[in-house]
């Protein structure tokens, strides 16, 4: 009986692997090894923001209720008012890009102000991610685009206003995907 | 190959290359047998007794009991990772180990002295908790448990993984002085046996629209890049071994993505989701770091593709050749593009070249190990590589690889390196 069982376990692997090699068109075989996830599921994983701002969560917050956050949070890595150091600079640079000594900063380089609320959410403050409030991700991207000069003090950063932000150096990308030029 | 090495023999009957200094690989291994032979003829007769034999003391005594993992020699503790932490102690895990390639030999890089960028520090991570997440723009989103992983086939490959930011020590104002693998030692070669990523992808599902994925680590940065769907359906391995064993924790246990030739960056350590997308996601580690800036302030963004390109380890920066005589020229090759056709050597400062001996060549986004005798007469040397890939793509000399940059510019450096040899013997660092 136990070798009659073993056999099928055999068999059942293997037609599985078979199954993972072929090619297989999107409404093809379910996975071999893999579950089936739901909504909610994915949800609670997927952090991610591109431009458009697919996925920003409910919140709201000003550059003013981002300055506490800031200095409660960030200062002590990115220095008063985002001038860096230790940490990287998060604020200047702006019209340096095309000079002998460019400095890339949030304002000065970065395309999108989605990224900006993606990255603090999913990595800062660095000993402690994922600890912030949606509010507080969202006042204190609101405080560093202050900072650049790209928004104003009492302008709410939400789901909608951010990604209208448009970033000062957002043209001053050339995509090297899918030809390369050079 | 004849025009750039062209070999005459001296009334001594040496061979010696017009090029200076370099001896043909004949000459090298004839030479060197001569030696050899002088010291077999004057070995010495036994001893009356077993005490009189020859034997070194760890011959006269028993040796250490079984161990469970190897360790090197406690001779060659000294091998170990050079580091660069541009956060110091604020961030100790954020930055870079690299591979002390001028202590190493051959074509595999150790598990333990594979370069290591990380972002955020390594992770802790319990593979019986970690899952996968497959989702997006498929028509089945799927999860992986490891031991689900574990039951594809797998398929084993050599790779090398290069960061885009390697040799960004070489575009100081002043070249620093410093061994050869603390400036170009942010890439390693391994052998690594995983799932192809097409498999996964197919099971899923994906959806007409899906053009790219975003994939994303589990470390506490959250290290995320978008790759194009065609890379990942071409040779894209979600990989979970490394050289026989399982990733190390700094190599991204226990699953990494593993895209051959392009960024290591995009190579996500611990993989924690991959999302399929119509359009890439714009993270921060693709916009505001690993573009390109150019001189006129725009910034090349997804140059995915590791260049070709090659280093002299032996000799190389901080070494001192202790004599004069034969010497062997040894370094790596490599190119994202495929296969190295060719490298050559110069012992001049680039003003003559000549082909030197490849080892691995017929694998592509590999490491090549080249080899190439040179005689140092105890005069001022240049030493240089230059590689040459199966597109024709060839190494830049380092005046033309700045020009396309801005100064500010920190990636895809793969200009030719050059190690200058004074009359002293000491090797350094040096821009020509």
């Amino acid at each position: 009986m136990f070798t009659s069982r073993r056999n099928t376990i055999v068999i059942a692997i293997g037609a599985a692997a078979l199954a993972a090699c072929a090619v297989q068109p999107p409404s093809g075989k379910p996975s071999a090894f893999g579950v089936a996830v739901n909504a909610e599921e994915i949800a609670r994983s997927d952090i991610s923001i591109p431009p458009g701002g697919a996925g920003l969560p409910a919140g709201s917050g000003t550059a003013k209720q981002g300055s506490a956050v800031y200095g409660a949070k960030c200062l002590a890595c990115h220095g008063e008012k985002g001038a860096g150091k230790p940490a990287d600079a998060l604020v200047g640079g702006i019209g340096s890009l095309a000079t002998a000594r460019p400095v890339r900063t949030v304002g000065s380089y970065w395309p999108y102000a989605t990224t900006l609320f993606d990255y603090v959410r999913r990595a800062m403050p660095i000993a402690n991610p994922l600890s912030l409030t949606y509010d507080e991700v969202y006042a204190v991207s609101a405080y560093i685009l202050y900072l650049n000069g790209i928004v104003a003090e009492d302008a709410p950063m939400t789901a909608t206003t951010l990604p209208l932000v448009k970033m000062p150096n957002r043209d001053g990308f050339i995509s090297d995907w899918p030809a390369r030029k050079r | 190959m004849d025009r750039n090495n062209r070999i005459k023999r001296t009334p001594m009957g040496r061979a010696v290359s017009e090029l200076r200094g370099t001896i043909d690989r004949r000459t090298f291994l004839a030479r060197g047998a001569a030696v050899a032979g002088v010291a077999a003829s004057a070995g010495l007769a036994p001893g009356a007794n077993a005490q009189g034999l020859a034997g070194q003391p760890w011959e006269r005594v028993y040796g250490a009991p079984l161990n469970g993992y190897g360790q090197p020699s406690r001779f060659e503790q000294p091998v170990v990772r050079h580091f660069l932490r541009p956060y110091g102690d604020l961030a100790p895990g954020s930055g870079a180990a690299l591979v002390p390639i001028e202590k190493l030999e051959g074509i595999i890089t150790p598990s333990g002295l594979h370069n290591d960028r990380s972002h955020s520090g390594t992770p802790d991570i319990d593979p019986k908790e970690h899952q996968l997440l497959l989702h997006g723009l498929v028509a089945r989103p799927l999860r992986f448990s490891m031991d689900a992983l574990w039951s594809y086939p797998m398929i084993t490959r050599i790779y090398f993984v290069e960061c885009s930011g390697n040799s960004l020590r070489n575009l100081a104002p002043q070249p620093v002085q410093l061994p050869a693998g603390a400036i170009h030692g942010n890439m390693a070669c391994s052998e690594w046996t995983g799932i192809p990523l097409r498999v996964l992808l197919e099971e899923a599902g994906l959806r007409p629209e899906a053009k790219w994925l975003l994939a994303e680590g589990a470390d506490s940065s959250h290290m995320s890049r978008s790759i194009p769907i065609e890379k990942a359906l071409d040779d894209t391995i979600i990989a979970l071994f490394q050289n026989g064993e399982r990733l190390r924790p700094e190599q991204g246990y226990p699953v990494r993505l593993l895209l051959p030739g392009w960024e290591g960056n995009m190579s996500v350590k611990w993989l924690r989701r991959i999302k399929a997308t119509d359009e890439p996601t714009h993270t921060k580690d693709e916009t505001s770091k690993y573009t390109d800036l150019q001189p006129d302030g725009r910034a090349l963004q997804f140059t995915f593709e590791m260049g070709v390109k090659s280093v002299i380890s032996k000799p190389s920066s901080t070494m001192k050749l202790p004599r004069t005589g034969i010497y062997e020229i040894s370094g790596l090759a490599w190119s994202g593009a495929g296969r190295i056709r060719r490298v050559e050597v110069s012992t001049d400062g680039g003003v003559t070249w000549a082909d030197a001996a490849l080892t691995g060549e017929e694998r592509p986004k590999a490491f090549v190990r080249f080899r190439f005798p040179w005689e140092w007469t105890g005069k001022e040397a240049v030493l240089q590589s230059r590689a040459t890939d199966e597109k024709g793509q060839v190494q830049p000399a380092r005046k033309a690889w700045l020009a396309l940059y801005s100064p500010g510019n920190l990636y895809h450096n793969n200009s030719i390196v050059s190690w200058s040899v004074g009359t002293d013997g000491s090797v350094k660092n040096v821009y020509v």
